[in-house]
């Protein structure tokens, strides 16, 4: 099939790039022979280049939307790789089932949570996406069909979990579902005064609580510096099944690309100040819907376009427990530099091991944060984060970047050279490229 | 439980439809030429809650076979409540310009193939004084234009022919409903660049769920290529004749 090469950009709308795109329509045919480079893209909501491909083509997988077979005797779904997590919700929360893990969007595909291996809420319980994956069939661009599981092609399941699209393409995988009672969570809201206080309850939650995470408000200083709210919450049990329950609908879209000057420093510390205090007692205890507590972005359609067309850069980064004083300090220097964050989140991973080769989550302390991109400054800043990063022996999450150094790369993900063995010829991707850069 | 046929199974369009039936435990049989896609199609949907689900693989174009299709699918199913007609091919209109062969074989496909199939299932349905033929036209087919007038033409005749049956079938209380999407971004239009005016073949096939329901006649889909349509039909051929469209 003929196709145009048309401007693409992902989550982030940061880098631009200009590429094919051909559409796999069914499970059976071969990867598409075309002259350039390929790579999967799913519902593009990573935020970088992971799933761009500058120059050469994109698969996208959309179409590949087919379920297999579901067991409701074990929870094993078996899908194609195209098929959404918001599919899978609809599908089996009514039949009592949900998601092993989930990243903070419904909106993304399961080829694309296996290959970045994303975690959510209960990392600390669950591990991530990819152990969650009992086995999936990865096509390769010479036509072989590879069946991986930990017994079967183990490299290559070990190369293709987190493996960033780069090892062929995820045809349909199986999915280890877990029973629930009831759609509704029992949750908790906790206001917390700094960092100390968030390890506290971390430490305290963790054991109790199924998800926890926490946003930080990136615009105090001093005192307040690293304050914020804490979430937690567990599917409810038999005896708190609510007698009656209503589930709404309503989306909005973000009709239009804000312009650049909308998101400034002070626009951005209000509405911190505010989503800070929007609750005066220390304490909110609250029976929601799945949705707005795994996904309350999902509910603004397209919110991305609150950046402008510049875009904005999400930065997320993971260090050990015993170097977490780092977070204090790239806080401090956050906030020192004028360029407030929008949405900081911060969460703690447990020491349940990813099968997956170039995994990012490792127990630790994760923090996630975006900047809308006001030119040289924003990049200057983040590379002055990799810096502290690295020396802390931290990692950065390839999904979320478009503009870590190869240097950099490499010195956090070590393990590259060995991964690099299981790409295949014919798939590369514009975030690799940049990486492997020499 | 409804009992649904669904013939061009293979459709995007199609496909979208039947989640919907599936969803609520209908029972389904799926026609289309690809056993293969078939079999892909009917397991998704056997997940998907269908209570009942098979498939015949059949090239639509051989309409002496259409007969026992229709047999199988109504022995399968015990009765038939609704049918779906979803098949088509959008032909290239250059090339039928140049040969008349071609022209001849899209408005087989997208026409008479479609008027077997409608002759027997008319036949069958009408002692049986209930249930829902639905075939998918196109809004190609409200007048005749320069850039697609072959395929246009066969969808229109399709129309003309659903009208005379509907009207037929009326004491029967058998509901014809014709369907007329405009742009749908699926496989037939992947080459087609696309603009503000697509939809996507999961709403197109809400619509024709709920044309299903509601026995309608016709129904436009999205809605707003009826106020579209009923200008361009307005249009003086004078003035028509010598647009580009
Ligand atoms: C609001 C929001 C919240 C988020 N929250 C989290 C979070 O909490 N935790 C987290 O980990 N991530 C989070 N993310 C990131 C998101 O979960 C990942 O980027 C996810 O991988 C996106 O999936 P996708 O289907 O859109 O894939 P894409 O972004 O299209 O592609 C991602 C990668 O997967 C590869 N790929 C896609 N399909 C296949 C296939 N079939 N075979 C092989 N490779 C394939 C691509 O080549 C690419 O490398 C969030 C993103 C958003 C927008
Ligand atoms: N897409 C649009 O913009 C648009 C607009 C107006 C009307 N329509 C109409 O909508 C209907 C569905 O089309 P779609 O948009 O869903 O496109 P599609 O996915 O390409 O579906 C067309 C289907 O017709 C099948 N088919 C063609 N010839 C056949 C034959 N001889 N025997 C059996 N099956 C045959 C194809 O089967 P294979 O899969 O085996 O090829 C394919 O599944 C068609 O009638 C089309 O004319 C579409």
């Amino acid at each position: 099939m003929k196709s145009m090469s048309k401007k693409y950009q992902s989550w982030g709308r940061f880098p631009k790039v200009s590429q094919r795109d051909n559409p796999l329509q069914w499970r059976t045919l071969p990867i598409p022979d075309i002259p350039c480079t390929v790579l999967p893209y799913g519902l593009g909501r990573s935020y970088g280049d992971v799933c761009l491909n500058n120059g050469g083509s994109i698969l996208t997988t959309r179409s590949l939307n087919h379920f297999i077979s579901f067991n409701t005797d074990t929870g094993i779904l078996r899908c194609e790789a195209g098929v959404s997590l918001a599919e899978i919700l609809d599908l089996c929360v009514p039949q009592g089932w949900f998601l092993p893990t989930t990243p903070g969007t419904k909106f993304v595909t399961i080829g694309g949570a296996i290959a970045n291996d994303v975690h959510g809420k209960n990392h600390h319980k669950a591990g991530t996406f990819g152990r969650n994956v009992p086995q999936f069939e990865l096509l390769r661009s010479n036509g072989e069909r590879l069946l991986c599981s930990p017994t079967s092609n183990q490299e290559y399941y070990a190369a293709t979990i987190g493996g960033l699209g780069l090892t062929g393409l995820i045809i349909w995988a199986e999915v280890q579902l877990k029973p629930i009672c009831h759609r509704a969570m029992s949750t908790e809201l906790i206001q917390f005064s700094g960092l100390e206080e968030f390890f506290e309850i971390s430490a305290q939650s963790d054991q109790l609580y199924d998800y926890t995470v926490a946003w930080v408000d990136c615009g105090s200083q001093g005192e307040a510096l690293g304050r914020g709210l804490f979430f937690r919450g567990n599917h409810v049990t038999e005896e708190e099944i609510p007698a009656s329950w209503h589930v709404s609908s309503r989306t909005l879209t973000m009709p239009m690309d804000f312009p650049s000057f909308a998101l400034n420093k002070w626009t951005v510390a209000t509405f911190n100040w505010m989503y800070y205090h929007k609750q005066s007692s220390k304490v909110i205890k609250e029976l929601v819907d799945y949705n707005p507590f795994f996904y309350p972005l999902d509910a603004i359609l397209q919110w991305n376009r609150m950046y402008g067309k510049r875009g904005f850069l999400q930065y997320q980064f993971v260090v050990s427990y015993e170097d977490h004083r780092i977070i204090r300090d790239i806080l401090q220097v956050i906030a020192a530099s004028g360029s407030s964050s929008f949405l900081a989140v911060l969460k703690t991973f447990g020491d349940l091991k990813s099968p997956g080769m170039l995994s990012f989550p490792r127990p630790g302390v994760t923090l996630a944060l975006d900047f809308p991109i006001k030119g040289a400054a924003t990049f200057e800043l983040l590379e002055r984060l990799d810096a502290m990063v690295r020396e802390a022996g931290g990692v950065v999450y390839p999904c979320k970047d478009a503009r870590l150094s190869a240097r950099n790369f490499q010195t956090h993900y070590p393990q590259w050279n060995e991964f690099s063995k299981y790409i295949d010829p014919r798939f590369s991707s514009s975030f690799w490229r940049r990486v492997t850069r020499t | 439980m409804r009992k649904v046929l669904i013939i061009g199974a293979t459709s995007a369009i199609a496909q979208e439809t039947a989640k919907i039936y599936a969803q609520q435990q209908d029972a389904l049989f799926l026609v289309g030429r690809d056993a293969e896609k078939l079999e892909v199609i009917a397991a998704d949907l056997k997940v998907r809650g269908a209570s009942k689900i098979d498939y015949t693989s059949l090239d639509l174009n051989k309409c002496e076979r259409h007969q026992d299709m229709l047999q199988q699918a109504d022995s399968y199913l015990e009765g038939i409540d609704v049918v779906l007609i979803a098949y088509g091919t959008l032909d290239d209109q250059k090339e039928c310009e140049q040969e008349y062969s071609k022209t001849k074989r899209s408005l087989h496909t997208n026409f008479l193939s479609v008027v077997s199939l409608l002759t027997l299932l008319a036949n069958m349905m009408e002692p049986q004084n209930y249930g829902c033929i639905a075939v998918i036209t196109s809004v190609a087919g409200v007048r005749g234009r320069q850039s697609n007038y072959v395929y246009g033409a066969a969808k229109g005749a399709l129309s003309i022919f659903l009208q005379g049956l509907r009207n037929r079938l009326q004491p029967a209380n058998i509901s014809v409903l014709d369907v007329k999407p405009g742009f749908v971004d699926t496989p037939m239009t992947a080459e087609f660049k696309k603009g503000a005016l697509w939809a996507k073949p999961e709403d197109i096939a809400k619509g024709i769920y709920k044309g299903i329901e509601k026995r309608k006649d016709v129904v436009y889909l999205p809605w707003f290529w009826w106020p579209i349509m009923t200008i361009i039909s307005y249009i003086p051929e004078p003035i028509f004749k010598r647009m580009k469209l």
